[in-house]
Protein backbone atom coordinates (compact mmCIF):
# COMPACT_ATOMS: atom_id res chain seq x y z
CA UNK A 1 0.00 0.00 0.00
CA UNK A 2 0.83 3.44 -0.21
CA UNK A 3 1.38 4.19 3.16
CA UNK A 4 3.50 6.39 5.42
CA UNK A 5 6.33 3.47 5.70
CA UNK A 6 7.81 4.27 2.24
CA UNK A 7 9.70 6.95 3.19
CA UNK A 8 12.60 6.31 0.56
CA UNK A 9 12.78 10.14 -1.03
CA UNK A 10 10.73 11.87 1.28
CA UNK A 11 12.04 15.61 2.32
CA UNK A 12 11.75 17.88 5.78
CA UNK A 13 12.65 15.32 8.39
CA UNK A 14 16.14 17.00 9.39
CA UNK A 15 19.00 16.22 9.35
CA UNK A 16 20.17 12.18 11.14
CA UNK A 17 20.41 13.20 15.06
CA UNK A 18 23.29 10.58 16.08
CA UNK A 19 23.66 10.15 19.72
CA UNK A 20 26.53 8.03 21.53
CA UNK A 21 25.31 4.71 21.61
CA UNK A 22 23.46 4.37 24.98
CA UNK A 23 21.49 0.68 25.56
CA UNK A 24 19.69 -0.73 22.79
CA UNK A 25 16.16 -0.39 24.49
CA UNK A 26 15.96 3.76 25.49
CA UNK A 27 13.24 2.82 28.24
CA UNK A 28 11.93 -0.23 30.30
CA UNK A 29 8.88 -0.36 28.13
CA UNK A 30 10.55 -0.73 24.74
CA UNK A 31 12.50 -3.90 25.98
CA UNK A 32 8.98 -5.03 27.18
CA UNK A 33 7.44 -3.88 23.69
CA UNK A 34 10.35 -5.90 21.79
CA UNK A 35 10.15 -8.94 23.71
CA UNK A 36 6.42 -9.03 23.64
CA UNK A 37 6.46 -8.64 19.64
CA UNK A 38 8.92 -11.45 19.35
CA UNK A 39 7.20 -13.84 21.63
CA UNK A 40 4.08 -13.64 20.02
CA UNK A 41 5.50 -13.93 16.79
CA UNK A 42 7.00 -17.58 18.03
CA UNK A 43 3.29 -18.16 18.61
CA UNK A 44 3.19 -18.38 14.82
CA UNK A 45 -0.43 -17.22 14.14
CA UNK A 46 1.03 -14.09 11.94
CA UNK A 47 3.94 -13.69 9.72
CA UNK A 48 6.79 -11.15 9.93
CA UNK A 49 5.20 -9.95 6.33
CA UNK A 50 1.78 -9.43 8.43
CA UNK A 51 3.37 -7.60 11.28
CA UNK A 52 5.32 -5.19 8.79
CA UNK A 53 1.79 -4.82 7.15
CA UNK A 54 0.05 -4.29 10.54
CA UNK A 55 2.62 -1.31 11.27
CA UNK A 56 2.79 0.46 7.91
CA UNK A 57 -0.94 0.63 7.13
CA UNK A 58 -1.52 3.21 10.32
CA UNK A 59 -3.07 6.10 9.11
CA UNK A 60 0.10 8.09 8.04
CA UNK A 61 -0.24 10.84 10.37
CA UNK A 62 -0.01 8.54 13.43
CA UNK A 63 2.85 6.36 11.68
CA UNK A 64 4.63 9.46 11.68
CA UNK A 65 4.17 10.87 15.31
CA UNK A 66 4.55 7.52 16.82
CA UNK A 67 8.12 6.41 17.97
CA UNK A 68 9.35 2.96 16.52
CA UNK A 69 8.62 0.88 19.28
CA UNK A 70 5.15 2.83 19.96
CA UNK A 71 4.64 1.59 16.40
CA UNK A 72 5.24 -2.00 17.40
CA UNK A 73 2.71 -2.14 20.11
CA UNK A 74 -0.01 -0.49 18.00
CA UNK A 75 0.52 -2.86 15.47
CA UNK A 76 0.74 -6.06 18.25
CA UNK A 77 -2.40 -4.96 19.35
CA UNK A 78 -4.23 -4.84 16.06
CA UNK A 79 -2.84 -8.40 15.13
CA UNK A 80 -3.95 -10.27 18.42
CA UNK A 81 -7.69 -8.55 17.92
CA UNK A 82 -7.63 -9.44 14.30
CA UNK A 83 -6.67 -13.06 15.22
CA UNK A 84 -9.10 -13.19 18.43
CA UNK A 85 -6.43 -13.42 20.80
CA UNK A 86 -7.48 -10.44 23.26
CA UNK A 87 -10.58 -8.22 22.82
CA UNK A 88 -11.29 -4.16 22.67
CA UNK A 89 -12.94 -4.32 25.95
CA UNK A 90 -10.03 -5.91 27.91
CA UNK A 91 -7.33 -3.39 26.41
CA UNK A 92 -9.96 -0.79 27.86
CA UNK A 93 -9.95 -2.44 31.28
CA UNK A 94 -6.64 -3.31 31.41
CA UNK A 95 -6.88 -6.81 32.44
CA UNK A 96 -8.31 -10.17 31.38
CA UNK A 97 -11.90 -10.79 31.14
CA UNK A 98 -12.26 -14.09 29.62
CA UNK A 99 -9.94 -17.24 29.22
CA UNK A 100 -7.18 -17.10 26.48
CA UNK A 101 -7.42 -19.05 23.06
CA UNK A 102 -4.76 -21.96 22.65
CA UNK A 103 -1.72 -20.20 21.00
CA UNK A 104 0.25 -21.85 18.63
CA UNK A 105 3.23 -21.78 21.28
CA UNK A 106 3.81 -20.19 24.67
CA UNK A 107 7.68 -19.74 24.50
CA UNK A 108 9.23 -21.00 27.74
CA UNK A 109 12.42 -19.15 29.07
CA UNK A 110 14.76 -22.15 28.69
CA UNK A 111 13.44 -22.42 24.62
CA UNK A 112 14.31 -18.75 24.35
CA UNK A 113 18.09 -19.09 23.46
CA UNK A 114 17.46 -22.03 20.66
CA UNK A 115 14.34 -20.23 19.41
CA UNK A 116 15.70 -17.13 19.07
CA UNK A 117 19.22 -18.27 17.47
CA UNK A 118 17.39 -21.02 15.30
CA UNK A 119 17.37 -20.18 11.41
CA UNK A 120 14.07 -19.45 9.77
CA UNK A 121 14.78 -19.23 6.22
CA UNK A 122 12.57 -17.65 3.33
CA UNK A 123 13.81 -19.37 0.49
CA UNK A 124 12.58 -22.42 -1.05
CA UNK A 125 12.98 -24.89 -3.68
CA UNK A 126 12.94 -23.36 -7.29
CA UNK A 127 10.26 -24.62 -9.74
CA UNK A 128 10.84 -22.91 -12.19
CA UNK A 129 13.94 -21.14 -13.85
CA UNK A 130 14.87 -17.63 -13.09
CA UNK A 131 13.09 -15.18 -15.77
CA UNK A 132 16.36 -12.43 -15.77
CA UNK A 133 19.90 -13.07 -15.46
CA UNK A 134 22.80 -11.03 -13.87
CA UNK A 135 23.17 -7.78 -16.06
CA UNK A 136 19.35 -7.65 -17.75
CA UNK A 137 18.17 -4.65 -17.88
CA UNK A 138 14.31 -4.71 -16.33
CA UNK A 139 11.67 -2.22 -15.38
CA UNK A 140 9.48 -1.83 -11.58
CA UNK A 141 6.27 -2.43 -12.46
CA UNK A 142 4.48 0.77 -11.80
CA UNK A 143 1.57 -1.00 -9.56
CA UNK A 144 -0.08 0.62 -6.24
CA UNK A 145 -1.47 -2.55 -4.47
CA UNK A 146 -3.82 -1.39 -1.52
CA UNK A 147 -2.12 -4.99 0.08
CA UNK A 148 1.29 -5.67 1.30
CA UNK A 149 4.50 -5.24 -0.90
CA UNK A 150 7.89 -4.98 -0.70
CA UNK A 151 8.46 -2.19 -3.72
CA UNK A 152 9.38 1.22 -2.52
CA UNK A 153 7.66 3.87 -4.76
CA UNK A 154 10.32 5.68 -5.53
CA UNK A 155 11.35 2.65 -7.87
CA UNK A 156 8.00 1.78 -9.67
CA UNK A 157 8.16 2.19 -13.05
CA UNK A 158 12.03 2.66 -13.33
CA UNK A 159 14.45 0.83 -15.28
CA UNK A 160 17.54 -0.96 -13.86
CA UNK A 161 19.88 -3.70 -14.30
CA UNK A 162 20.13 -7.35 -12.18
CA UNK A 163 22.68 -7.10 -10.03
CA UNK A 164 22.25 -10.69 -8.39
CA UNK A 165 19.96 -13.67 -7.76
CA UNK A 166 19.26 -14.79 -4.16
CA UNK A 167 17.04 -17.51 -5.08
CA UNK A 168 13.34 -18.20 -4.50
CA UNK A 169 11.96 -16.63 -1.53
CA UNK A 170 8.36 -16.25 0.04
CA UNK A 171 6.41 -13.26 -1.62
CA UNK A 172 5.46 -10.70 0.99
CA UNK A 173 2.18 -9.38 -0.87
CA UNK A 174 0.72 -12.88 -0.72
CA UNK A 175 2.09 -14.52 3.12
CA UNK A 176 1.13 -10.96 4.81
CA UNK A 177 -2.39 -11.31 4.20
CA UNK A 178 -2.52 -15.38 4.83
CA UNK A 179 -2.87 -15.71 1.06
CA UNK A 180 -0.21 -18.15 1.17
CA UNK A 181 3.82 -17.98 0.50
CA UNK A 182 3.41 -17.98 -3.30
CA UNK A 183 7.64 -18.25 -3.44
CA UNK A 184 9.36 -16.32 -6.32
CA UNK A 185 12.60 -15.27 -7.91
CA UNK A 186 14.01 -12.87 -5.80
CA UNK A 187 16.67 -10.09 -7.29
CA UNK A 188 19.06 -7.16 -6.55
CA UNK A 189 18.11 -4.72 -9.13
CA UNK A 190 20.60 -1.66 -9.38
CA UNK A 191 19.42 1.59 -9.99
CA UNK A 192 21.04 4.65 -11.30
CA UNK A 193 20.32 7.37 -9.21
CA UNK A 194 19.56 9.53 -12.15
CA UNK A 195 16.69 7.28 -13.32
CA UNK A 196 15.06 7.50 -9.73
CA UNK A 197 15.75 10.74 -9.24
CA UNK A 198 16.03 12.83 -12.86
CA UNK A 199 18.86 14.57 -14.45
CA UNK A 200 20.06 16.98 -11.33
CA UNK A 201 20.86 13.27 -9.41
CA UNK A 202 24.44 12.28 -8.12
CA UNK A 203 25.81 11.06 -11.32
CA UNK A 204 28.23 8.52 -9.40
CA UNK A 205 24.73 7.09 -7.11
CA UNK A 206 23.24 3.88 -7.63
CA UNK A 207 20.65 2.67 -5.38
CA UNK A 208 19.85 -1.15 -5.00
CA UNK A 209 16.82 -3.14 -4.12
CA UNK A 210 15.68 -6.89 -3.66
CA UNK A 211 12.51 -6.88 -5.76
CA UNK A 212 10.55 -10.70 -6.77
CA UNK A 213 10.25 -11.61 -9.93
CA UNK A 214 6.41 -10.50 -10.44
CA UNK A 215 7.64 -6.69 -9.28
CA UNK A 216 9.59 -6.55 -12.55
CA UNK A 217 8.77 -6.71 -16.60
CA UNK A 218 11.12 -5.97 -19.56
CA UNK A 219 11.97 -2.62 -20.07
CA UNK B 1 8.35 12.30 17.73
CA UNK B 2 5.44 11.94 19.64
CA UNK B 3 5.89 11.96 23.26
CA UNK B 4 5.29 8.24 25.45
CA UNK B 5 2.95 9.76 28.06
CA UNK B 6 0.49 6.87 28.71
CA UNK B 7 2.29 4.49 25.95
CA UNK B 8 4.64 3.17 29.20
CA UNK B 9 1.70 1.79 31.11
CA UNK B 10 -0.33 0.91 27.77
CA UNK B 11 2.37 -1.57 27.59
CA UNK B 12 2.63 -2.64 30.98
CA UNK B 13 -1.25 -3.43 30.57
CA UNK B 14 -0.61 -5.53 27.68
CA UNK B 15 1.91 -7.46 29.09
CA UNK B 16 -0.80 -8.26 32.26
CA UNK B 17 -3.41 -9.30 29.53
CA UNK B 18 -1.31 -11.58 27.65
CA UNK B 19 0.43 -13.06 31.11
CA UNK B 20 -3.34 -13.63 32.68
CA UNK B 21 -4.37 -15.04 29.31
CA UNK B 22 -1.01 -17.37 29.49
CA UNK B 23 0.14 -16.31 26.26
CA UNK B 24 3.14 -15.11 27.35
CA UNK B 25 6.05 -15.84 30.46
CA UNK B 26 7.61 -12.63 32.22
CA UNK B 27 10.73 -14.74 32.32
CA UNK B 28 10.25 -15.45 28.63
CA UNK B 29 10.51 -11.93 27.94
CA UNK B 30 13.43 -10.91 29.85
CA UNK B 31 15.21 -13.68 28.22
CA UNK B 32 14.30 -12.21 24.64
CA UNK B 33 15.28 -8.74 25.96
CA UNK B 34 18.33 -9.94 27.84
CA UNK B 35 19.84 -11.95 24.27
CA UNK B 36 19.14 -8.54 22.48
CA UNK B 37 21.30 -6.44 24.93
CA UNK B 38 23.96 -8.61 25.04
CA UNK B 39 24.07 -9.20 21.11
CA UNK B 40 26.24 -6.32 18.86
CA UNK B 41 28.60 -4.85 16.81
CA UNK B 42 31.68 -7.00 18.24
CA UNK B 43 30.04 -9.87 16.51
CA UNK B 44 30.18 -8.08 13.13
CA UNK B 45 33.42 -7.00 13.55
CA UNK B 46 34.63 -10.18 14.12
CA UNK B 47 33.47 -11.43 10.47
CA UNK B 48 35.24 -8.01 9.19
CA UNK B 49 38.45 -8.63 10.63
CA UNK B 50 38.75 -12.45 9.52
CA UNK B 51 37.95 -11.35 5.93
CA UNK B 52 40.75 -8.78 6.30
CA UNK B 53 43.53 -11.48 7.38
CA UNK B 54 42.19 -14.50 6.10
CA UNK B 55 41.89 -14.32 1.49
CA UNK B 56 40.42 -17.89 1.40
CA UNK B 57 37.73 -16.38 4.17
CA UNK B 58 37.31 -13.44 2.56
CA UNK B 59 36.51 -15.48 -0.88
CA UNK B 60 33.89 -17.41 1.36
CA UNK B 61 32.11 -14.24 2.86
CA UNK B 62 31.93 -12.74 -0.51
CA UNK B 63 30.09 -15.62 -2.00
CA UNK B 64 27.81 -17.21 0.67
CA UNK B 65 27.94 -14.13 3.51
CA UNK B 66 25.29 -16.79 5.66
CA UNK B 67 27.72 -19.74 5.76
CA UNK B 68 30.86 -17.77 6.37
CA UNK B 69 28.93 -15.64 9.08
CA UNK B 70 27.79 -19.21 10.63
CA UNK B 71 31.71 -20.48 10.55
CA UNK B 72 31.72 -17.77 13.60
CA UNK B 73 28.96 -19.30 15.15
CA UNK B 74 26.41 -16.42 14.10
CA UNK B 75 23.29 -16.42 12.89
CA UNK B 76 19.63 -16.44 13.73
CA UNK B 77 17.00 -14.33 13.08
CA UNK B 78 17.18 -11.23 10.98
CA UNK B 79 20.34 -12.62 9.71
CA UNK B 80 18.87 -15.52 7.52
CA UNK B 81 20.28 -14.62 4.29
CA UNK B 82 23.45 -12.71 4.62
CA UNK B 83 24.97 -10.89 1.63
CA UNK B 84 28.36 -9.29 2.47
CA UNK B 85 29.75 -5.83 0.46
CA UNK B 86 32.98 -4.67 -0.02
CA UNK B 87 34.16 -1.28 -0.10
CA UNK B 88 37.13 -0.11 -2.33
CA UNK B 89 38.51 2.79 -3.65
CA UNK B 90 36.17 2.73 -6.07
CA UNK B 91 33.08 2.04 -4.39
CA UNK B 92 31.16 2.69 -0.66
CA UNK B 93 28.40 0.84 0.05
CA UNK B 94 25.39 2.30 2.42
CA UNK B 95 22.35 0.15 4.13
CA UNK B 96 19.03 1.57 4.92
CA UNK B 97 15.73 -0.15 4.99
CA UNK B 98 13.50 2.54 3.73
CA UNK B 99 10.39 0.53 4.02
CA UNK B 100 10.74 -0.52 7.83
CA UNK B 101 14.18 -1.11 9.57
CA UNK B 102 15.78 -4.40 8.43
CA UNK B 103 19.07 -4.70 9.93
CA UNK B 104 21.31 -7.65 10.08
CA UNK B 105 20.63 -8.50 14.46
CA UNK B 106 23.23 -11.27 14.27
CA UNK B 107 26.04 -9.58 13.21
CA UNK B 108 25.34 -5.93 14.24
CA UNK B 109 23.02 -6.49 17.60
CA UNK B 110 20.10 -4.15 17.12
CA UNK B 111 20.12 -1.01 15.35
CA UNK B 112 20.62 2.20 16.95
CA UNK B 113 17.86 5.23 17.62
CA UNK B 114 18.91 6.90 13.66
CA UNK B 115 18.87 4.17 12.00
CA UNK B 116 15.11 3.38 12.22
CA UNK B 117 14.53 7.47 11.94
CA UNK B 118 12.58 8.73 8.80
CA UNK B 119 15.56 11.21 8.48
CA UNK B 120 17.77 8.55 7.99
CA UNK B 121 14.98 6.39 5.60
CA UNK B 122 14.10 9.31 3.64
CA UNK B 123 17.43 10.56 2.87
CA UNK B 124 19.46 7.56 2.05
CA UNK B 125 18.39 6.78 -1.14
CA UNK B 126 18.00 10.30 -2.80
CA UNK B 127 21.27 11.91 -0.78
CA UNK B 128 23.66 10.09 0.71
CA UNK B 129 26.28 12.31 0.22
CA UNK B 130 24.80 14.60 2.30
CA UNK B 131 23.47 12.38 5.16
CA UNK B 132 26.94 10.60 5.32
CA UNK B 133 28.06 14.67 6.42
CA UNK B 134 25.35 14.58 9.00
CA UNK B 135 27.89 11.40 10.66
CA UNK B 136 30.94 13.32 9.78
CA UNK B 137 31.64 11.35 6.95
CA UNK B 138 33.53 12.90 3.71
CA UNK B 139 34.07 10.76 0.38
CA UNK B 140 36.47 11.16 -1.87
CA UNK B 141 34.57 12.91 -4.89
CA UNK B 142 35.39 9.60 -7.28
CA UNK B 143 34.27 6.88 -5.28
CA UNK B 144 30.92 6.22 -5.89
CA UNK B 145 28.27 5.40 -3.85
CA UNK B 146 26.28 2.13 -3.90
CA UNK B 147 23.21 2.15 -1.48
CA UNK B 148 21.19 -1.12 -0.69
CA UNK B 149 17.81 -0.79 0.30
CA UNK B 150 16.65 -3.84 2.80
CA UNK B 151 13.58 -4.61 1.09
CA UNK B 152 13.29 -8.28 1.12
CA UNK B 153 14.97 -10.87 3.79
CA UNK B 154 18.30 -10.29 2.69
CA UNK B 155 20.47 -8.64 5.35
CA UNK B 156 23.56 -6.40 4.15
CA UNK B 157 27.02 -5.81 6.01
CA UNK B 158 29.20 -3.50 4.76
CA UNK B 159 33.69 -5.09 4.90
CA UNK B 160 35.11 -1.74 5.13
CA UNK B 161 38.49 -1.03 3.94
CA UNK B 162 41.16 -2.12 6.29
CA UNK B 163 43.19 1.16 7.21
CA UNK B 164 46.37 1.47 6.86
CA UNK B 165 49.01 0.94 8.98
CA UNK B 166 47.89 -2.14 10.31
CA UNK B 167 50.19 -4.41 8.69
CA UNK B 168 50.85 -7.57 10.30
CA UNK B 169 48.02 -7.07 13.01
CA UNK B 170 45.91 -9.99 14.71
CA UNK B 171 42.86 -10.23 14.01
CA UNK B 172 41.66 -9.37 17.52
CA UNK B 173 43.38 -6.35 17.73
CA UNK B 174 41.91 -5.61 13.90
CA UNK B 175 38.08 -6.05 15.18
CA UNK B 176 38.78 -3.33 17.84
CA UNK B 177 38.92 -0.96 14.70
CA UNK B 178 35.50 -2.19 12.98
CA UNK B 179 32.98 0.48 14.72
CA UNK B 180 28.89 -0.68 14.15
CA UNK B 181 28.92 2.23 11.97
CA UNK B 182 31.56 1.43 9.18
CA UNK B 183 29.54 -1.80 9.26
CA UNK B 184 26.23 0.07 7.80
CA UNK B 185 28.21 2.21 5.63
CA UNK B 186 27.47 5.52 7.72
CA UNK B 187 31.04 5.62 9.41
CA UNK B 188 34.66 4.60 8.33
CA UNK B 189 37.10 2.01 10.52
CA UNK B 190 39.44 3.98 13.18
CA UNK B 191 42.89 4.36 11.98
CA UNK B 192 45.43 3.49 14.25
Amino acid sequence: MNGAADLGGMMGFGPVVVKPDGPPFQAEWERRAHAMVIALGAAGHWSIDASRYARESLPPAEYLTSTYYEIWIKALVKLLIAHGLVDADELASRRSLRPGAKLGRVLRPDEVPAVLAARRPYERPAEAAARYAVGDRVRARNMHPTGHTRLPRYARGKIGVIERLHGVHVLPDSNAHGAGEHPGWLYSVRFAATELWGDDADPTLSVSIDAWESYLQAP
Amino acid sequence: MADDTGTPQRVEALETILVEKGYVEPAALDAIAEIYEDVGPKNGAKVVARCWVDAAYRERLLTDATSAIAELGFGGRQGEHMVAVENTPEVHHLIVCTLCSCYPWPVLGLPPAWYKSPAYRSRAVIDPRGLLADFGVTLAESQRIEVHDSTAEIRYLVVPMRPPGTEGWLEDKLAELVARDSMIGTGLPRVP
